[in-house]
């Protein structure tokens, strides 16, 4: 123990030595840090001028049309909609600060009750998707590199370009239509709830996965293989092969491994789509998922769960680009000037 | 094996014996899949039909209630008494009634609901059906003597609404998310944005139903609700989204549709205060410029009951007054040019969300081209449709299906959306809710819906039909819909 504190002080010590700059990090971080929470401030602002422009009073369609003008103004009592649209804003984002969404205008529930029981649904499925998706693209844009020109090739190319083309809820229409009404393997959408056991929650998922996974497993192939062919042009790739290694040991040691930066921006990238994205396929297999709850909430007026789901998907891509910001910036110093 | 497990294994194995004989084929759950999700489950605050949908009669029950076909029949109160004079109401409640808390319910619960709903800060969205109440008085634990300040011959029809259930003071504040009623099945477990599931009640105090759970789950798109019929993932489908399916699932055995009507007149309605159509001539002949029928069968795909007044077909009541105004392309472009239009003129067509609304507007869109009007259409959501047309009257025509039953009184309020302001219809309606006497009360209501068809005060298109779909062995289904209900008590599997 005591040996690898010093250890630690040793490390420390010397990278202080070895990067003087420690401070222009932390300068670096910290214009950051207020740039994030200017951010915040301003999307918070436009996302409730937006929303709350937008005509249509909550409390009036709830009651219907045969609510009185009285009932309407107790029921907007009721919900806090009763004070100015400035009060009602700090309201929110003191809230927020504490962790508090506020109270869902229809569903009388916490929002972020809400939410959390949402995610449950989507991030597992966003999950599953990718990883589908990721085991479907390595191989084919492997494969395909590997054959480039040839009949395999040509193939890859021309079904990948459909599955780019084909908009994935009706992929998710035919994948209902054979595996739930003729098969009866799966059920035709629902989510039979993670209570019911880890195998009953991925098989109700399993349709919407696949129909998620084509369009983006389509793509990330594409990308995988031109990010091979540029890697197998390289003089390293030659040097490989000169020092004897075999086409296919080099193509594997060598040029998968450096292949791989640009396809995983790109999963990076399709994971944020495929947790806000999943909209439409969550309406298809009616999953109560975040984007249903978004759908439902905006058709209803219930506008502060529409504020606060949108508020935290903004939160949280800001979040990510921030400690990006701060990876680029740890492993570039050059960063660090700029602003 | 000794001697002892055989006996043992042996008694088991009578005992499944017997059980599977009597019950093997009596299905005692169902799945019943609804359009939209109720945004909480209080029928009593919020105008969603949803809610009505999961929780009339399964959860909650009122004083009288509706059976499937319009009738009004005794519901928590056994039997009534009407004064001379029509003012004070005597109600005698069901002995050995309770809540699903445990809670006895008495005349106390009765006297706390209505006061409830028509208290100053009530959140009721039919607060109207309780503003005749003047006094509400408990004579003992099983009687309620209601006072009204006027007679009201729909007093009884307006206690069978969802909006008028009994609920306790005990379990009043959890009503939103965990519904106590005195109904045949009890709150479950609500799985939100997914299913809520209804157990049957033991102690319920009338018949026990034949199901012992029910689950509601929501589809709302239309394709998925084809997909999740077909798979059998459902066993009901209330209101079925897709009518073009419905001969697919007629034509397949292991599925029947019910096709009923509504309490929906679909109306295009006409902002009567607002020129050119504050000009009866113009909105006669915008009447004459309708074809129902291709409204129908183009935008409903067939399913849908004509209407010339605002009256349900169904009702012993309703008047065929459809021939007054009768699809005539060349009367309308000759009444518009008598106004003065004989170049027709421009206005707007507001179309809410429903099917029978956008594509019944495309349709009306075209047809009023033919005589010259030139009606520009405006999506809205409901949001917007209840703040601009509703609130704002800021439209020229819109199409709205008004589902409330017997909701003719609207027509005699001159500030209600549409701006029908007539003395004579609003004297009508008076006489009609201070008279009891249902013949002279028929005779009224004939009136009522000739003087507005008279008036052309709204394009009256047609009566929404409800479109059912559920699997064969389904018995006991409503039909039609006096209000938006699923009867579970009166659900069974056939053998």
């Amino acid at each position: 123990m005591r040996f690898l504190r010093i250890f630690w002080f040793h490390r420390c010590w010397t990278r202080r030595a070895r990067t003087p700059n420690v401070a222009s990090m932390l300068r670096y971080a910290l214009k950051r840090l207020i740039s994030l929470v200017i951010s915040l401030a301003v999307a918070s602002v436009v996302i409730f001028a937006v929303i709350e422009v937008a005509p249509g009073d909550p409390a009036s369609f709830m009651l219907g049309v045969n609510a009185q003008e009285d009932t309407l103004a107790a029921l907007r009592a009721e919900l806090g909609l009763d004070v100015s649209k400035v009060q009602r804003y700090f309201n929110w984002v003191g809230g927020m600060m504490v962790g508090d969404f506020g109270t869902s205008y229809t569903y009388r529930t916490p929002v972020s009750q809400m939410i959390a029981d949402r995610l449950w649904v989507s991030l597992p499925l966003a999950l599953y998707a990718l990883t589908l998706s990721t085991a479907i693209a390595f191989p084919v844009g492997i494969y395909a590199a590997a054959r480039r020109g040839k009949p395999g090739d040509l193939t890859v190319m021309g079904a990948t370009q459909l599955g780019i083309a084909v908009p994935n809820f009706w992929f998710a229409m035919m994948l209902v239509l054979v595996f739930a009404i003729n098969l009866r393997w799966f059920n035709a959408g629902g989510f039979a709830g993670w209570d019911k056991g880890l195998w009953t929650g991925l098989h109700s998922l399993t349709l919407p996965a696949i129909a998620l996974a084509l369009p983006q497993a389509a793509i990330l192939a594409r990308v995988m293989r031109s990010s091979l062919l540029d890697i197998l042009g390289e003089d390293f790739m030659r040097t490989a092969r000169a020092k004897g290694l075999s086409r296919r040991q080099a193509l594997w040691r060598h040029g998968v491994r450096n292949a791989l930066i640009p396809v995983l921006t790109i999963i990076g990238l399709q994971f944020s789509f495929l947790l806000a994205g999943s909209i439409i396929i969550e309406q298809v297999f009616y999953l109560p998922g975040l984007g249903r709850l978004v759908f439902q909430a905006i058709s209803a007026r219930d506008l502060i769960v529409v504020e606060s789901v949108v508020m935290l998907l903004v939160f949280a891509v800001i979040t990510v680009n921030f400690l990006v910001d701060l990876a680029y910036a740890a492993v570039d110093p050059r960063l660090r000037s700029r602003t | 094996m000794t001697k002892q497990t055989f006996r043992s294994f042996a008694s088991v194995l009578a005992v499944s014996a017997s059980l599977f004989g009597t019950q093997v084929f009596a299905k005692s759950d169902i799945t019943i899949a609804l359009q939209l999700e109720p945004p909480h489950l209080d029928p009593t605050s919020a105008a969603a039909q949803a809610i009505d949908s999961v929780v009339y009669t399964n959860i909650f029950e009122g004083l009288t209630r509706f059976m499937g076909d319009g009738s009004v029949v005794p519901g928590l109160a056994e039997s009534w008494e009407i004064s001379e004079d029509g003012k004070v109401y005597t109600f005698k409640l069901h002995d050995g009634v309770t809540f699903h808390d445990g809670t006895t319910m008495d005349a106390e619960d009765v006297k706390f609901s209505l006061d409830r709903a028509r208290s100053e800060d009530s959140a009721n969205a039919q607060k109207a059906l309780f503003a005749g109440i003047e006094n509400i008085e408990v004579v003992d634990p099983l009687t309620v003597k209601v006072t009204l300040s006027e007679p009201n011959g729909n007093f009884l029809f307006n206690l069978a609404w969802g909006d008028a259930v009994i609920v306790a003071p005990e379990s009043i504040e959890g009503i939103k998310t965990n519904p106590v009623g005195t109904g045949a099945f009890t709150f479950g477990e609500w799985m939100q944005g997914d299913s809520i599931t209804l157990n049957r009640n033991p102690d319920y105090w009338g018949d026990q139903p034949s199901l012992e759970t029910a689950t509601f789950k929501f589809i709302s798109d239309p394709t998925a609700a084809f997909a999740a019929m077909m798979a059998e993932d459902i066993d009901v489908f209330d209101n079925f989204p897709a009518p073009e399916n419905l001969p697919q699932f007629e034509a397949d055995p292991r599925f029947q549709v019910l096709v009923g009507s509504t309490e929906g007149e679909t109306i295009l309605s006409t902002n009567n205060k607002m020129p050119p159509f504050d000009d009866i001539q113009v909105r006669q002949a915008l009447a004459h410029a309708i074809d129902r029928q291709a409204i129908i069968d183009g935008a409903m795909f067939g399913y849908g009951t004509p209407i010339g007044t605002h009256f349900a077909p169904h009702n012993p009541a309703y008047v065929d007054l459809t021939g007054n105004s009768a699809y005539d392309p060349q009367k309308a472009a000759k009444m518009l040019a008598d106004a003065g239009y004989a170049d027709g003129f421009e206005t707007t067509l507001h179309l809410p969300p429903p099917s029978y609304a956008r594509r019944g507007g495309e349709i009306v869109a075209a047809q009023l081209a033919e005589v010259g009007i030139t009606a520009n259409i405006v999506n809205v959501e409901w949001a917007q449709w209840l703040e601009s047309v509703f609130k704002g009257k800021d439209f020229g025509l819109t199409i709205v299906s008004h589902t409330e039953p017997m909701d003719i009184g609207i027509y005699a309020r001159p500030d209600y959306y549409f701006q029908y302001d007539s003395t004579d219809f609003q004297a009508l309606m008076d006489t009609l809710n201070s008279t009891t006497d249902p013949e002279e009360r028929t005779r009224l209501l004939g009136e009522a819906q000739r003087l507005i068809a008279d008036d052309y005060v709204n394009g009256y298109l047609f009566q929404l039909a409800k479109l059912g779909v559920a699997k064969a062995g389904v018995r006991g289904l409503w039909e039609n819909a006096p209000t938006a209900a699923i009867d579970l008590t009166q659900i069974s599997w056939s053998e």
